[in-house]
């Protein structure tokens, strides 16, 4: 167990591992999280769903539903005033099927009622016929053209190829695998919920909401409200984890449109079994990767061809596509490249953001190959990627130059420092092995294995989007206040803002506003970006009211401001004597300032997949340690050793915190996360049966953080969200395959996998 | 659907009336939409997250799997009816903030009172007693390394107040 | 919902309302209802009935688990040193809180083929306690369970007890899962080494519409065998006893696993089992 001990804090300013200002909340469930929420007079709602995942609606017929005592209105695509479809990059969902239904799971039609046993009950009530059809579920069938449209959109979501270098080069050295990523979910535990409580005169609405992103809900939800963005007030609710799947909507429209209709406040809540249908996905892929390498090791050329199976409505495929595709080389240098990568529409569950996006898919391959090149060139599993360790300065297969700081041999090399666990006893626990207190084994049937992985993963935004953070800054009566519309969804932005406003002011009481869309948008919580993108704002928005405090100091002692600077909580003259306190200083002061913090500008890529299409990247290596029963095939990961790349440390607790939860993650997907789909049908939509990592699946975590001041950064800080999930994957597999001696080529990794 | 249940249970000491409720109402359900005690969440409606995890009877459950009505003549205790002994935070409470084990704090309410489950049962337990008994709460976020510390903190806390 | 203070009221409501249902511990039951696939009309709580959680032994060869035992008291003395199986098994019911309230009258009561205790029952020929308002019987297991989720209790019986034979010998019970905790089973199997009669009794899990006792297996054995205390296994002898267990089973392919593999855990299992129980 960690032995990890806080330290005594003076400050909870930058550096310093300043507790959660929601946690004694928390834990003592005061927290108001959005399911907690209730309003005077509410009803509650309910969504009927698809059973199939492609039929054509023949009719729909609610009067029986109507007619239950309880029920107050029941709504279809016949009854959305504005947009009938809403989406992230394309608005190709229908907010309710019209036509056809392409999913299992689509919504078809809501209804408020007194009780939610009501609402299931008027549920069964609805009337639908379906003219059942033969799902396209097989993206290879979409790529050949060998299937009808699905949507007037087409089955074609995105194409892209990059074509870069040398199209003839080859090697010494050639390696080639086909490699499967299954469908993972998000898996928050804080369901879908929301509150949305109607304008009296029904021109309005207030929505409480668990989302990642408001200002982008909101202008989807009034363009399918038909009504004025200001008319439309979206209000953070209590967020229980997001991880990407409350970047789309889900039930926000549907609330609104149920408030509106009923007049009165409606609170819907998804159960888990609902959740699995109501949000998108980690995209399913098949990638084909061949690697060719000098006699040494060292990559020449990359072949590539990815498939991300995006399933039925756009969401953000095209931008998980591009992320996978760029990052075909991972943390390697390479000169020449041949991508092919496709984005499919099909009639499977509808896939966008998750933890990782797209570059999860790609680490997959990329240390899958890695491994098998230190194999044909004679090899460790370290040497090989420390000899094609990429640096500041080269240049990606897309012609972009890496600006970022890039210290992947220093990743690599801090990892392997970190000591190995102790080898199996004789006599360990059963609670140590595989299997655990299924008493499968002891340990004689055990081997042990080890394995690694090593990432990049581009932070914010790419493709010319500019997802700028907006924050306000404003001291009164001693006091700092932050405004920003930065969602909290558990990572800790509202523990950091205030971190950021201590050390810019040297002022100790900082309050975070209600985060709403009472001020410009701060992006998305997604894309490990808030740090920068909102910390940046947040540190904008401070510094310009310091500059203030500093013009009325230096007013007021006759001394130019320029010469001032904070020190603790203190106003210094950095060539003179003068000292004052901050709080002394702004007294009677009232001040207010906004920044938009803007990163520097990205490109599209061109059509040979040419373009500086990122803004920035981070770095990672793990090493796993896991014990195996090649028998039974069943795992347990002992360790898993990693260093980050994180530019600064900003908070080490809440830096250590997401680090381990990201691996956590990863470790769901290398060896037990899955949502299983048969003809386009999910089959274990409950916990019973999409399994996640408990307590006795956790392995240790030794965690290293390699902090190399990031000049780009606004506070020198990487994001560091997304990177611990993405190459803990591959590193679990490949100490799989170290223990067992077998090639493995799809995660998750079943237990048929190892021991068949 | 009959609305047509009327029932006392007994939470946190006090006696609180359940009226016109349909019989199929878990305890979670009654609790969080009745009693007003949202402090117990759902996440899973089938027992394989912990996050309902009250004390029934002295023993830790899953709400969601009680059905309120079968609830009568026992003792329930949720989070909020946890003895912080004066205190703003219990000894559990004040670890899990302390050590950095809440980060969405969905499954925390859960895992909180599942702590003090163990704890008062077995104030010394080993790593793997400590996981074992919280192996049927399911956090998303943390990867469980800071909740595990945040336990080793408790149980240094109660020796600590137990020998002095 | 009426919750009866004592077995007779239970029954006596049970006869009063044939569409009248019993709840224990409720950890199957509802998430039926949760899950919307079940819809209560009359409840009768057996929470409170104080007969239906204890442990008797009725004579020195027989302990009798009341059906309302929660799965947490089965782990623990007095039960885990004369039953060790039922104990290894009950410690992977679910998840610590639904041991605490779950029991072995929900695992009848259900008798879904990944019940963890069945195996158990299997193996060491459990008789059922089923009582009504008007009459009571005995029933093997191997008569009890039917099918998939499906048992000979009547509507208006409830499930008192059950008799578990105290052997000497050895016993075991393994699970395999996609998870070190909380797992629903793929395929487990309870083995049962009786050193008086020198007989072996397996029973499998997950691996058919009920769970499956290896007769010919135990057979088998038997007829190649001459076990005794303190014999030991042939790693040859283990094998042959796997492949032979993993063919007397049934198993599907389906989400959580392939028949294929379920039929190779077995193989494995079997073997395990066998050797650990002689070792």
């Amino acid at each position: 167990m960690s032995t990890t001990k806080v330290e005594q804090r003076e400050r909870d300013i930058l550096g310093v591992s300043a507790i959660r200002p929601d946690g004694a909340a928390k834990v003592t469930g005061d927290f108001s999280f959005t399911s907690d929420m209730n309003a005077e007079n509410m009803l509650w709602g309910a969504t009927l769903r698809s059973p199939h995942p492609y039929a054509r609606i023949v009719s729909i017929d609610t009067s029986r539903a109507l007619a239950l005592p309880g029920v107050h209105c029941v709504i279809t695509a016949d009854d959305v005033p504005g947009k009938p479809t809403y989406g992230l990059i394309s608005s190709d969902q229908p907010v309710f099927a019209r036509d056809y239904v392409r999913y299992m799971g689509e919504p078809v039609a809501a209804l408020a009622a007194d009780h939610p046993e009501t609402c299931r009950r008027a549920l069964a009530l609805i009337d639908i016929e379906y003219e059942v059809l033969k799902p396209l579920t097989n993206a290879e069938d979409a790529i050949a053209g060998s299937f009808p449209p699905i949507h007037p959109d087409g089955n074609i979501i995105r194409h892209q190829r990059i074509v870069r270098g040398d199209q003839s080069a080859t090697g010494p050295i050639i390696v080639e695998g086909e490699y499967e990523i299954g469908m993972q979910d998000q898996a928050f535990l804080g369901l879908e919920a929301a509150l949305a409580i109607p304008d009296s005169h029904g021109k309005g609405v207030e929505l409480h909401v668990a989302t990642q992103w408001l200002h982008e809900d909101l202008g989807q939800i009034s363009a399918c409200l038909d009504l004025p963005p200001q008319n439309v007030r979206l209000i953070l609710g209590g967020v229980g984890g997001a991880f990407g799947a409350r970047e789309d909507i889900s039930l926000q429209v549907h609330c609104c449109l149920l408030a509106l209709k009923a007049g009165r406040p409606i609170k819907m809540q998804y159960g888990r079994e609902e959740s699995f249908f109501g949000h998108v996905h980690r995209h399913p892929a098949k990638i084909f990767m061949r690697h060719y390498a000098q006699s040494d090791g060292r990559i020449i050329k990359i072949e590539a061809r990815f498939v991300f199976d995006g399933g039925a409505y756009t969401s953000t495929s095209p931008a998980v596509l591009i992320n996978g595709i760029t990052h075909t080389q991972g943390p390697y240098k390479c000169d020449n490249a041949t991508v092919d990568g496709w984005a499919i529409r099909t009639n499977n569950p509808p896939c966008g953001a998750m933890r990782g996006f797209g570059v999860v898919q790609a680490c997959f391959a990329h240390e899958s190959q890695m491994d098998k090149i230190a194999t044909a060139a004679g090899l460790s599993a370290v040497d090989v990627r420390l000899i094609n360790a990429m640096e500041t300065g080269d240049t990606l297969i897309t012609g972009q130059a890496m600006e970022s700081i890039a210290p992947v041999a220093r990743c690599i090399i801090e990892t392997d420092h970190i000591p190995l666990p102790a080898p199996l006893a004789a006599n360990a626990h059963e609670l140590l092995l595989p299997g655990g207190s299924g008493l499968t084994a002891s340990a004689s049937h055990i081997v042990r294995g080890v394995g690694w992985g090593v990432s990049m993963k581009n932070l914010m935004y790419s493709e010319g989007f500019d997802d700028f953070a907006t924050a306000r800054c404003s001291i009164k009566e001693g006091v700092v206040y932050l405004k920003f519309a930065t969602s909290e969804v558990g990572q800790g932005f509202v523990t950091l803002a205030p971190q950021i406003a201590r050390s810019v002011l040297g002022l100790d009481d900082v309050v975070v506003e209600p985060i709403d869309t009472q001020i410009g948008s701060a992006g998305s919580t997604s894309a490990s970006r808030q740090t920068w993108m909102s910390g940046g704002a947040v540190d904008g928005a401070c510094r310009l009211v310091r500059e203030q405090i500093f013009q009325h100091v230096g007013k007021q002692n006759n001394i130019d401001p320029l010469r001032l600077v904070i020190e603790g909580t203190d106003i210094i003259d950095q060539i003179g004597t003068f000292r004052i306190a901050v709080r002394e200083a702004i007294d009677g002061l009232s001040i207010s300032e906004t920044f938009e913090h803007h990163h520097k500008p990205t490109e599209e890529l061109d059509e040979n997949g040419q373009g500086n299409c990122h803004t920035a990247f981070a770095f990672v290596a793990h090493r796993a340690v896991v014990d195996v029963d090649p028998e039974l095939g069943l795992v347990k990961v002992v360790q898993i050793a990693t260093a980050q790349d994180v530019g600064r440390v900003l908070n080490p607790l809440s830096a250590l915190g997401q680090i381990e939860g990201g691996i956590a993650q990863g470790l769901g997907l290398a060896v037990m996360e899955e949502i299983v789909i048969q003809d386009g049908k999910v089959r274990n939509p409950s916990f019973t049966d999409y399994l996640l990592p408990t307590t006795l699946d956790a392995p240790d975590v030794v965690a290293k953080m390699i902090e190399e001041y990031e000049p780009q950064a606004p506070l020198g800080a990487k994001g560091i969200g997304e990177p611990p999930c993405i190459s803990v994957t591959p590193a679990i597999v490949a100490a799989i395959r170290d223990a067992i001696a077998k090639d493995l080529h799809r995660i998750p990794v079943r237990p048929q996998d190892i021991c068949l | 659907m009959s609305m047509n249940e009327f029932y006392t249970l007994n939470v946190n000491g006090q006696s609180m009336q359940v009226q016109d409720s349909w019989v199929g109402e878990s305890l979670l359900y009654v609790l969080r939409e009745r009693l007003g005690l949202p402090g117990s969440k759902g996440a899973c409606e089938q027992g394989e997250c912990g996050s309902c995890t009250v004390l029934l009877d002295g023993q830790a459950v899953c709400s969601c799997l009680v059905m309120a009505a079968t609830a009568v003549d026992s003792t329930i205790v949720t989070v909020e009816g946890l003895d912080a002994h004066g205190a703003e935070l219990t000894d559990v409470q004040d670890a899990f903030v302390q050590q950095g084990a809440v980060q969405c704090g969905f499954c925390t309410p859960g895992l909180i009172v599942a702590i003090h489950h163990l704890l008062d049962e077995n104030p010394q337990p080993s790593e793997l007693e400590v996981k074992e008994a919280i192996s049927g709460n399911i956090c998303r976020c943390t990867g469980y390394g800071r909740i595990f510390a945040a336990v080793e903190q408790a149980v240094a806390v109660r020796k600590a107040s137990h020998t002095s | 919902m009426i919750v009866a203070k004592n077995l007779e009221a239970a029954l006596f409501a049970l006869r009063e309302h044939d569409d009248a249902r019993v709840i224990q511990g409720g950890t199957d039951l509802m998430v039926e209802i949760n899950f919307n696939h079940l819809k209560p009309t009359t409840m009768v709580s057996l929470r409170h009935i104080p007969e239906l959680r204890t442990i008797t032994r009725p004579d020195s060869n027989t302990i009798s688990i009341g059906s309302g035992v929660p799965y947490s008291q089965l782990e623990i003395e007095p039960v885990a040193s004369v039953l060790p199986a039922l104990a290894q098994a009950s410690r992977t019911v679910g998840s610590p809180q639904i041991r605490a309230a779950g029991s072995l009258g929900g695992n009848l009561g259900t008798c879904s083929p990944a019940g963890d205790t069945l195996p158990v029952m299997f193996a060491l020929d459990a008789n059922i306690h089923l009582q009504s308002a008007d009459s009571q019987r005995t029933v093997s297991i191997h008569q009890f369970m039917t099918g998939v989720k499906r048992n000979v209790k009547r509507q208006d019986e409830i499930i008192t007890a059950v008799d578990f034979p105290i052997i000497d010998g050895w016993q075991g019970y393994s699970k395999v899962g996609v998870r070190n905790a909380m797992v629903i089973s793929v395929a487990s199997a309870c083995l049962v080494a009786d050193h008086e009669s020198g007989d072996v009794r397996l029973a499998l899990g997950s691996v058919g519409p009920t769970i499956i006792r290896c007769r010919e297996t135990e057979q088998w054995l038997k007829d190649n065998t001459s076990l005794t205390r303190n014999s030991v296994i042939s790693p040859d002898i283990a094998r042959e006893f796997g492949a032979r267990a993993s063919r007397e089973c049934s198993p599907i392919d389906d989400h959580r696993s392939t028949a294929q593999y379920r039929r190779h855990a077995i193989s494995i299992l079997a073997a395990r089992l066998l050797q650990k129980a002689y070792a």
